[in-house]
């Protein structure tokens, strides 16, 4: 199926925290623009943060001779975004699960549970230094009882 | 004691009525600074009851929940009371989210916070 996109960007950002901020900025414009509001924004918004500061702080150590690489495509129903860092990658297995109890108070980890649970599709490249994820407009996380 | 930049306080009796002065909890260094600021009212100012108020929040990062959760840390070392209030719907959710709901005590605005303080 080929999707119709609206707006397709793409930037190379710096390594150094805040960087990201205007192709943030600029997304967000663009799926506003497209009709997007409200929790759907947000969601966006949240994903963007994420994933964006993972790969500048954690993925880069705010190297600022490596970049992050940022690409997104929006349309009036759908997000499609991929981060990628120059860093060695991580597995995904290896950060702590901050929903389980006896985790609550660790550090870590709520970053990735965030995007899990605003983003229908979440995958990583195998050396996992790159974060591909999609959702459409009015998708909402399964947020448990707990 | 200089003037806290990131929070505002007000006091309700014996209560410590915490306010956010900025709507995105985002940027690293405001970040540092609230988690400062928060850390200096059990441990420099010695307060016992604490009630944060998140009306004026819209939006947070993971960073910020990293600082309440070092805040929640503090609190309950020091065994402060401590509840959480005027949570937007797309803030609880984050809270929701990361199980945070668990972790904090939420009461729907101020005045159900001070009725159990």
């Amino acid at each position: 199926m080929t999707a119709q996109w609206d707006w397709t960007g793409e930037a190379t950002i710096p390594s150094r925290l805040g960087a990201h901020m205007p192709f943030l900025e600029e997304v967000l414009a663009r799926v506003e623009a497209l009709g997007w509001g409200g929790r759907d924004v947000f969601g966006v918004q949240m994903t963007l943060e994420e994933t964006l500061t993972n790969a500048i702080r954690h993925g880069n150590h705010c190297d600022e001779s490596k970049v992050v690489r940022a690409a997104c495509k929006v349309s009036s129903d759908r997000f499609w975004l991929s981060v990628e860092d120059e860093g060695e990658g991580f597995c995904r297995e290896d950060v702590a699960d901050c929903t389980a109890d006896e985790n609550l108070g660790a550090f870590g980890g709520r970053g990735m549970a965030l995007i899990d649970a605003y983003m229908e599709e979440v995958t990583f490249n195998e050396r996992g230094n790159r974060i591909t994820v999609a959702t459409r407009r009015g998708y909402r996380p399964p947020v448990d009882g707990g | 004691m200089s003037t806290p930049q990131r929070i505002a306080l007000s006091e309700s009796g014996d209560v410590t009525v915490v306010t956010f002065n900025d709507s995105k909890i985002i940027d690293d260094l405001s970040i540092q600074e609230l988690g400062q600021e928060l850390a200096n009212l059990v441990e420099r100012e010695d307060r016992h009851k604490i009630v944060l108020n998140f009306g004026a929040v819209e939006f947070l990062s993971s960073a910020a929940l990293g600082k309440l959760i070092s805040f929640e840390k503090k609190v309950r070392a020091k065994k402060v009371k401590l509840i959480l209030t005027n949570i937007r719907p797309e803030i609880y959710e984050v809270f929701a989210i990361t199980k945070l709901t668990k972790l904090f005590t939420i009461k729907d605005d101020e005045a159900d916070a001070l009725a159990v303080l």
